[in-house]
This record gives structure tokens, C-alpha cells and sequence, in this order.
């Protein structure tokens, strides 16, 4: 149950916080993103413990995670692929691009592959439009993707994902 | 090549660092006006030079900064607004990543002549790589004290903080990104009061955009009317206009206001994909009406767009070729702003969800006669009945395509499938 809480560098910079801002709410989005940079996702669990330590009744970290679409709610994969779907994008082949990422990862939209290693979702736009098309893969951006580039990412993912204790979150 | 102005340096290795900003010109306009200006004079110099807000709406920056009331007692806020989330724009992504000390030393100046002592830089949750490139900028600031307390010796303090959001469009709007500053779900508030009187906090509060305060340091620094004297007379300076789509060479380009929409598109974007036709353009991001091929000599600037029949907006230029299905825009961009409605208005939450209803219908071969009709209804209650912008910027996608391209929608809903054919493929 450990792996779930909170690390004690969550917890320092969580404290950091705390005080930092001329109103603590200020604090909230804030600790959604120190949550999210441990755990990949913002699940109750995590928001109770860290209410807790920013001293902030958890229903408000928790309207808060709800209404930010960028914090998945559940564990996702170690490689959360996120794609660009809006126009610019789409002029430039985004729906196929998705469609190619699932038929390689035989997976379904949101869903985690059985190696636990990606989900892929569609988002909206990342303000990457002249380098379409592209996907945000945990908080790095891959843009001007063709097939070559991606199969080359994902055998990247694969092997460094496989290896013990795996990718930074 | 016309002068540049923000992306001098753009390409510069380590422009990033403030070495080499330093290297380059960069923090001499701030000691200038600690030592030779009161905050009054800078925001008349700002005034001057026509400075027009880059996010969109255009207001006349120094203007804004004039509504601060000096006398209130109150502490007094900046707010730089880096939550570029309009689709089709992506320049103060490029500005904050490549070039993030003329970012700051424009904020700490417009922070200055509104005598705030407390700044936030609000960007979008997304750009992880940004957020670290101003975070690092920020100390950088802070050791050579251009940020921090007594700021050269002028008795003037100020702190930044990085603030990153969620992941909602919505929060690009002033109001609503004040309540996610404050730690609420980012729903706008009702203006008057305005946020130069009551902003964050309560409090006097100006915000403007990345690009706008980047432009800043020159002004100081080369003076109003160099500034003024480019681009047309109400539009002064530069603009960078995103340039995306089905063009050859998309990108940041930053050229003077006025320039055309034809020399953009096929002198610096190098044409139309594949050589393809022109169908349409959106010329100022997503939330502005298209425009057809014979508006292509229309000059971009903040009047002019205007007159053509859209507007300038973010200057996300993007540009569709003759494959592209105008339902399908329509649909797709209604798509987005009916999952980025902060549901706070009826209008805007019910009627972006309607209007989906019946694009997905009509793309799916399930239309009906009247869908048309019915969509320009619901545009019509929309439009003018929302708290913040956000419903008026659902509304061109869908009324513009119909208006230009109805017979479009009328095939569509006859034969029960797509006018154009074929569909873009990634390679």
C-alpha cells in the first residue's frame, strides 16, 4: 500500500505550498500537479492525503480535480499517449494517426494495454498546430509524426518501459 | 525581409539563457524606467506606440493599464495570461520556450507601471517544457535581482509566480482564470465590475498576454512612435501569426500588421498542401468566421479582418484545401468548444451540446430537413446571451460554414454522406 502514498518529496513541496500564495486556495491547482507529477493520475485517495497537508478541506482539491480535464482520474499506462484531434491537426491526418496507434497497440481508446505500458486518448488542441500531426506523451510533446516516427517512439517506449523500474512518470 | 521585433533572437542558441538575452540588448529597457520614469510615464509611452492586446480582443494595452485605480488601497495584481489554448494558435508557446527573459522583463515593467507588487504567469498545464524554461528564466531574474525585493536599488519589489493550469480552455478568459487562480473551477464571472477594479483577489488586476508584454522592453527601448510607425495606423507593430493546416511550410511568422492574407499564406507558407485549391481559411483562431478564397487580399489587421467578415482574433491562421468536408469543421470544432463550456450558462452549455447533437446526426448520415434551420437557431440564441466569450466563439464555426457552404450540409443530409471525398491520411 505504500506505492500508493504520497512520497516525502510530494509531501515538502506539497508544504511549500502551503503558505506560498497571498490566499492558500491559490495552493490547489498547484498540488493537483505535484499529485499527478507522482502518481500519473489524481484518484481520491491521493487528494484526502494531500488536503490533508496544504490544511484544505479535500472536497475543494476535489471539485477542482474534476473540472481540470488534463489530470486522468484513474491509473492510465506508463506512457500516457495523449493525440491532438482538433482541426489543424485533423487536416493533417490526426484521426488516422489514432487510428494507426491503436491497430499497433491492439487497444481501445482509454484503455491500458495488458503489459500496463500505454493508454492512448484524443485531446483537444495543444497549441502545437504548425508541427501537426503530433501527441503529448506524458509531458513531452512528439510533433510532425509520420508512421516511421512512431513506430520508432514506440519501440523506444517498449524497451526503456520494460526495463527494471521503467520510465519517470 | 520585413523588421522583426519579437523573434530577432528567436533562433539564437541560448536566447533562453539570460546570458545570452543580456548578450543580445536584452534588460536595459527595465533599468531605464526604474531610473527614468514614473509608472504613469510608461503606461503614456505604451499608449502611445498603439499597443493592441495579442490574445484576441485587441484592446489598447496601455489604455488598460490606465483603469488601475491609484488611489485604492488594496494590493494590485498582473496577470500574464500564457494559457494559449485557441485552437490554430501557437505562438506564445514558441515566445515563453525560446525567448522567456523578454517575456519577464516586459511583465516586470507593465507590473511596475500598475505598481503591482505580485504577478502570476498563468500557463496552460500542457507545456511542461515551457513551465521549466520560465521557471529556470524566473531565477535567473531573480539572481541578477530584476525580480525580487528593492529590484536595482529603485525601492520597487516584485515576485512572480508560475502558476500551471488544468488542462481548460476556459481559463485563457480573464475572469475565469482569476477563479482558477483563486483555487475554484474555472467559471467566468460577470463583467462590470471589470478586473482592473476588482480582480484577483478582490483586488485592481490587470492581465494581458504573452505576446503583448513581450513587445514591451522595444517600446522602452527604441520608443512609441518607432512602434507606431509600423504595421497600419490603429494596428501598430508586429504580429505573429500562426500559420497551420494544409499549407506547405506552416510556423510562426512575425510580420508587420496589415500584410495580406495571400502573401501570408503563399509567400511565407510556400501554398496550398500538395498544390491543392483553396476552400477556406479561418483567419484569427478558431472562434472566428471563415473566410473563402476571394478574401485572400484582405489585409491582416484588427480593422480590416473585420470588414472581410471575421476578425483578427489570435492570428491562427488556418488554412483548408478544396478535400476538406465543411460539416465535418463545423462538427469538429463544435466538438470542442461543447467540452470546453464551464457549463455556467445555459446558452452556451445546453446549446453547444444541441449543436453537436445535430453535426454528429448530419455526419453520420442521419440528418434531417430543417437540421440547418435549426442550427442557425440555436446560434442565434447563443450569441449575445453568455457571461464571458465563450459562447460567442461557438457560434462562426457552425453559422460561417453554413453560410458559405450550405450546399454542403444540404448533400449531406440528401445522399446521406459527404460531399468531398477523401479523407487526410497521416504517412
Amino acid at each position: 500500500m505504500n506505492t500508493m502514498s504520497l512520497s516525502k518529496e510530494s509531501i515538502e513541496k506539497l508544504q511549500e505550498l502551503k503558505d506560498k500564495f497571498p490566499d492558500r486556495r491559490t495552493a490547489i491547482l498547484p498540488a493537483l500537479h505535484v499529485v499527478y507529477d507522482q502518481f500519473g493520475y489524481v484518484g481520491d485517495e491521493q487528494l484526502k492525503e494531500a488536503a490533508e497537508v496544504v490544511e484544505l478541506p479535500y472536497v475543494e482539491l476535489a471539485e477542482n480535480a474534476s473540472f481540470y480535464t488534463m489530470f486522468p482520474k484513474k491509473p492510465v499506462g506508463k506512457y500516457f499517449i495523449q493525440v491532438c484531434t482538433n482541426l489543424s491537426c485533423a487536416l493533417l491526418g490526426a484521426d488516422s494517426l489514432v487510428d494507426y496507434l491503436l491497430e499497433k497497440l491492439n487497444v481501445k481508446l482509454g484503455e491500458i494495454t495488458p503489459d500496463g505500458l500505454f493508454t492512448v486518448v484524443t485531446v483537444e488542441c495543444l497549441g502545437s498546430c504548425g508541427s501537426a500531426p503530433m501527441m503529448q506523451v506524458n509531458d513531452e510533446y512528439h510533433e510532425n509524426l509520420t508512421r516511421e516516427r512512431v513506430d520508432e517512439l514506440l519501440e523506444e517506449f517498449r524497451r526503456e518501459g520494460t526495463k527494471k523500474g521503467g520510465p519517470p512518470s | 525581409m520585413p523588421e522583426k521585433i519579437l523573434f530577432k533572437y528567436i533562433d539564437e542558441p541560448g536566447q533562453d539563457t539570460i546570458k545570452v538575452y543580456m548578450k543580445n540588448g536584452g534588460y536595459t529597457a527595465l533599468p531605464k524606467v526604474l531610473k527614468e520614469y514614473t509608472p504613469d510615464q510608461v503606461t503614456d509611452i505604451v499608449k502611445e506606440s498603439g499597443l493592441r492586446g495579442r490574445g484576441g480582443a485587441g484592446f489598447p494595452a496601455g489604455v488598460k493599464w490606465s483603469f488601475v485605480p491609484k488611489d485604492s488601497p488594496k494590493p494590485k495584481y498582473l496577470l500574464i495570461n500564457a494559457d494559449e489554448s485557441e485552437p490554430g494558435t501557437f505562438k506564445d508557446r514558441q515566445l515563453l520556450e525560446r525567448d522567456p527573459h523578454q517575456l519577464i522583463e516586459g511583465s516586470i515593467i507593465a507590473a511596475y507601471a500598475v505598481q503591482a507588487h505580485t504577478g502570476f504567469i498563468y500557463i496552460r498545464g500542457e507545456f511542461g517544457y515551457g513551465a521549466k524554461q520560465l521557471l529556470r528564466a524566473l531565477s535567473e531574474a531573480e539572481e541578477k535581482n530584476f525580480l525580487g525585493k528593492n529590484i536595482l536599488g529603485s525601492g520597487y519589489d516584485l515576485t512572480i509566480h508560475l502558476h500551471r493550469g488544468g488542462g481548460a480552455y476556459i481559463c485563457g478568459e480573464e475572469t475565469a482564470l482569476m477563479e482558477s487562480i483563486e483555487g475554484r473551477r474555472g467559471l467566468s464571472r460577470v463583467r462590470p465590475p471589470y478586473p482592473a477594479i476588482v480582480g484577483l483577489y478582490g483586488c485592481p488586476t490587470v492581465i494581458n498576454n504573452v505576446e503583448t508584454l513581450s513587445n514591451v522592453p522595444h517600446i522602452i527601448n527604441k520608443g512609441a512612435e518607432w512602434f507606431a510607425s509600423m504595421g497600419t495606423r490603429k494596428s501598430t507593430g508586429t504580429k505573429i501569426f500562426s500559420l497551420s493546416g494544409q499549407v506547405k511550410r506552416p510556423g510562426n511568422y512575425e510580420l508587420p500588421m496589415g500584410i495580406s492574407l495571400r502573401e501570408l499564406i503563399y509567400e511565407y507558407g510556400g501554398g496550398i498542401f500538395e498544390d491543392r485549391e483553396l476552400k477556406a481559411v479561418i483567419p484569427g483562431g478558431s472562434s472566428t468566421p471563415i473566410l473563402t478564397p476571394d478574401k485572400l487580399d484582405v489585409k491582416l489587421d484588427f480593422e480590416s479582418v473585420v470588414e472581410a467578415g471575421s476578425m483578427l482574433g489570435s492570428a491562427g491562421v488556418i488554412v483548408m484545401d478544396e478535400t476538406t468536408c465543411m460539416v465535418n469543421v463545423a462538427w469538429r470544432l463544435t466538438r470542442f468548444y461543447q467540452h470546453e463550456s464551464c457549463g455556467k450558462c445555459t446558452p452556451c452549455r445546453e446549446g453547444t451540446y444541441w449543436m453537436l447533437k445535430i453535426l454528429e446526426r448530419i455526419e453520420n448520415g442521419k440528418g434531417e430537413s430543417g437540421d440547418v434551420e435549426l442550427l442557425l437557431d440555436i446560434c442565434n440564441y447563443i450569441e449575445g446571451y453568455t457571461v464571458c466569450p465563450l459562447g460567442d466563439a461557438a457560434v462562426p464555426a457552425v453559422r460561417s460554414t453554413i453560410e458559405h457552404f450550405q450546399e454542403e450540409y444540404d448533400y449531406h443530409i440528401r445522399n446521406k454522406t459527404c460531399m468531398v471525398k477523401g479523407k487526410p491520411v497521416f504517412k
